[in-house]
């Protein structure tokens, strides 16, 4: 490895379809943001061309806009409605196949499809979303095959954000905007002063084997430090902020507390939080015959702990009031969480905020349960 | 290139899935109740499942129809086990019309089970209501065929009617024996039921036991659990020695598919049984 893979190099925006080919030659298919249906989504990309060129995301609780720059930012952006999950976790999936042979069956295991995969543009925040998944499915007793087969073949080209979301609370939970680790390659977007460029380093050697072929100039130090200040701007505009401390206690104490009443009067149990959540993992089973009932399929779908039937025990679901879904919900991603993986399952990324469609924030609802609730004094008395 | 090719993993072949079912037979059906049964299953290959502990439980499964997770109600000999299901939804349905040589899917065992070895050397108490007795039974076999080393058993069993007890030959046997106590209660009865009717506390303070030496299992409705965990803290059992078997949905019974979460635990592998000291303060709680 030459000492490129330890400092930053200076990629000129108009190089970039030289790191994309780089990529490529190395066997990586590229998934990352582009502009579909009015927001930035993450699919294959076929060229630098399929980035979100000079676009950017305003969003705010239950808003989502795309807009012009008025630059050529490729990143310029924060997060959009999907996240790096689904390649890793899809939708839908097929685990198995059972087939019905002499009265009895035999299962057909699902060949793999595990593709060498680039992730490019994943934010800090992904990245700890990604740290978080990677515990779920293959940090405990048993480990999902699936996962740990696509996992192992993600390169993760990270891009550090030059500026925050008006949702964005990463700099709360400390996982951003800044990348500390997890990545294989770092890149920062600079706009200016000076020509329109990316300061990149490699985070692991398969990032650098990457990185080698280019044989990119070193940045000079005042590159690292406007990097600096534009990582300090983007803490600075953070849209939300979230106190991360005492969480899980909180929500062990607050399970009566009346705010989950009133969360549930505007909650709509939609299960869009949970769809756009970088580390909801919840899941269901089906069962899927053919007509003649000899082929059986075993398929998994993303499952939400707003649905109904998630909790059907004999019949009748165990939490059949929204009060009781949002509680699950917000109580395991914040509070039980840290008991099941050693960390919170939030990672800051305001996703669910701002898909929200009737635009609950989570930050003012753990606001709200801070507040401790008032014991019953004499009526007619305000403070 | 070839150069690099060595910082990359290489691509696995298949997926075997740790959800796979076995292929299992069905041995004898025996008729509990008007909608329960007891099916002895085997294996229909050289791939059985591991031996199952007492209290923890498999994944059975209906060709076509789906998965329902039932606990462990027998360890037979070979690899035979009993499994007590009753016509609750579409799976158990399916798994209830099945007949001796049917074909279906078998994984597990899965979870915790009971603290058998914490009992040994003390007073057992088993409290189990309607279709909580058959997570029970496998322990009071292993306790019956090991009984020296437990102190005094005592066994309280209610249900709906007379005619929602099951195990009937299971019951007459212990209700005959001097070494254990098997009180039986049922909510209703008509005038052919010469036992106790109410619920299972009510039976409680004619239980002997010395609290202070004493594991209690109970598995039942979770209100009756929750009530008799409390009856017998007031009778001063610690907390921490109260076990209770957990009930939630479930679909993947390894801890992936976030279903049975109560509280803090996945009740498919930290359960389905835990301590009532664990469990309380989210039992006290609606809809956890």
């Amino acid at each position: 490895m030459d000492a490129g893979s330890e400092g930053s190099q200076v990629l000129r925006r108009e190089e970039f379809p030289r790191l994309f080919s780089a990529l490529e030659d190395a066997g990586y298919q590229v998934v990352g943001p582009t502009v579909r249906d009015g927001a930035i989504v993450y699919d294959r990309l076929h060229g630098v061309d399929d980035l979100p060129r000079g676009w950017t995301d305003r969003q705010g609780p239950g808003r989502y806009r795309l807009e012009r720059r008025g630059d050529d930012a490729l990143f310029g952006y924060n997060v959009g409605p999907f996240t790096w999950k689904k390649f890793l976790f899809p939708p839908r999936e097929r685990l198995f196949t059972v087939q019905r042979e002499g009265g009895s069956f035999t299962v057909v295991p699902e060949p793999v499809e595990a593709p060498l995969t680039a992730f490019l543009g994943v934010r800090a925040c992904e990245l700890a979303g990604l740290a978080v998944t990677d515990r779920v499915f293959q940090g405990g007793p048993v480990v999902d095959p699936g996962y740990a087969a696509r996992r192992s073949r993600v390169l993760l080209v990270a891009v550090q954000c030059g500026q925050a979301g008006g949702n964005c609370f990463c700099a709360s939970m400390r996982t951003g905007p800044s990348v500390s680790g997890g990545a294989d390659l770092v890149l920062t977007e600079i706009l200016g002063p000076g020509p329109h460029r990316f300061l990149v380093r490699a985070g692991s050697p398969r990032g650098a084997e990457v990185l080698s072929p280019l044989n990119l100039p070193p940045a000079p130090e005042e590159d690292e430090r406007t990097v600096g200040e534009l990582l300090d701007r983007t803490t600075r505009s953070m849209g939300r902020e979230m106190d991360p401390t005492g969480l899980r206690d909180l929500l062990r104490e607050t399970l009566q507390h009346p705010r989950w009443e009133e969360v549930a009067r505007r909650c709509l149990s939609c299960t869009n939080c949970t769809l756009v959540c970088p580390t909801c993992f919840c899941s269901t089973h089906e069962e899927v015959p053919d007509l003649s009932e000899e082929k059986v399929e075993r398929w998994r779908r993303w499952d939400s702990c707003f649905n109904l039937g998630f909790t059907e025990l004999h019949g009748a679901p165990v939490r059949a009031s929204g009060r009781s879904r949002y509680r699950q919900w917000l109580t395991h991603k914040l509070g039980t969480w840290h008991d099941q993986f050693g960390t919170s399952g939030c990672i800051g990324c305001g996703r669910c905020i701002t898909w929200c469609p009737v635009g609950i924030d989570l930050t003012e609802e753990v606001a709200a349960l801070r507040v401790p609730v008032a014991p019953a004094g004499p009526p007619g008395r305000t403070a | 290139m070839l150069a690099d090719r060595s910082t990359r993993p290489p691509e696995p072949a298949e997926l075997p899935s740790p959800l796979a079912p076995r292929p299992y037979r069905v041995g004898r059906v025996l008729r509990e109740t008007s909608d329960t049964m007891t099916l002895t299953v085997r294996p229909a290959s050289s791939a059985a499942i591991a031996r199952p502990v007492p209290g923890q439980f498999n994944m059975l499964y209906a060709v076509g129809v789906g998965e329902a997770a039932i606990s462990v109600s027998g360890v037979l000999e070979g690899q035979e086990i009993a499994h007590t299901v009753r016509r609750a939804g579409k799976v158990t349905e399916a798994l209830a019309e099945l007949t001796p040589g049917d074909a279906l899917g078998v994984r597990g065992p899965y979870g915790h089970g009971w603290p058998l070895d914490l009992a040994r050397g003390n007073d057992l108490v088993l409290v189990a209501g309607g279709l909580g007795l058959p997570p029970l039974r496998p322990v009071l076999e292993a306790v019956l065929s090991d009984r020296g080393a437990f102190g005094r058993v005592e066994v309280i069993y209610g249900a709906r009617t007379p005619k929602d007890l099951v195990y009937y030959a299971d019951l007459q046997d212990w209700r005959q024996r001097s070494d254990l106590r098997l009180q039986t209660t049922v909510d209703v009865a008509g005038g052919d039921w010469n036992g106790d009717v109410g619920v299972v506390t009510r039976r409680l303070p004619d239980a002997r036991f010395e609290p202070d030496r004493t594991v209690a299992m109970l598995c039942g409705p979770e209100i009756m659990m929750r009530l008799t965990a409390q009856a017998l803290v007031e009778r001063q059992v610690p907390a921490s020695r109260i076990f209770l078997s957990m009930e939630r949905n479930m679909k993947c019974a390894i801890g992936l598919c976030g279903h049975c979460q109560f509280g803090p635990s996945f009740l498919c592998r930290d359960g389905p049984v835990l301590p009532f000291s664990r469990l309380a303060p989210f039992l006290s709680v609606k809809e956890v």
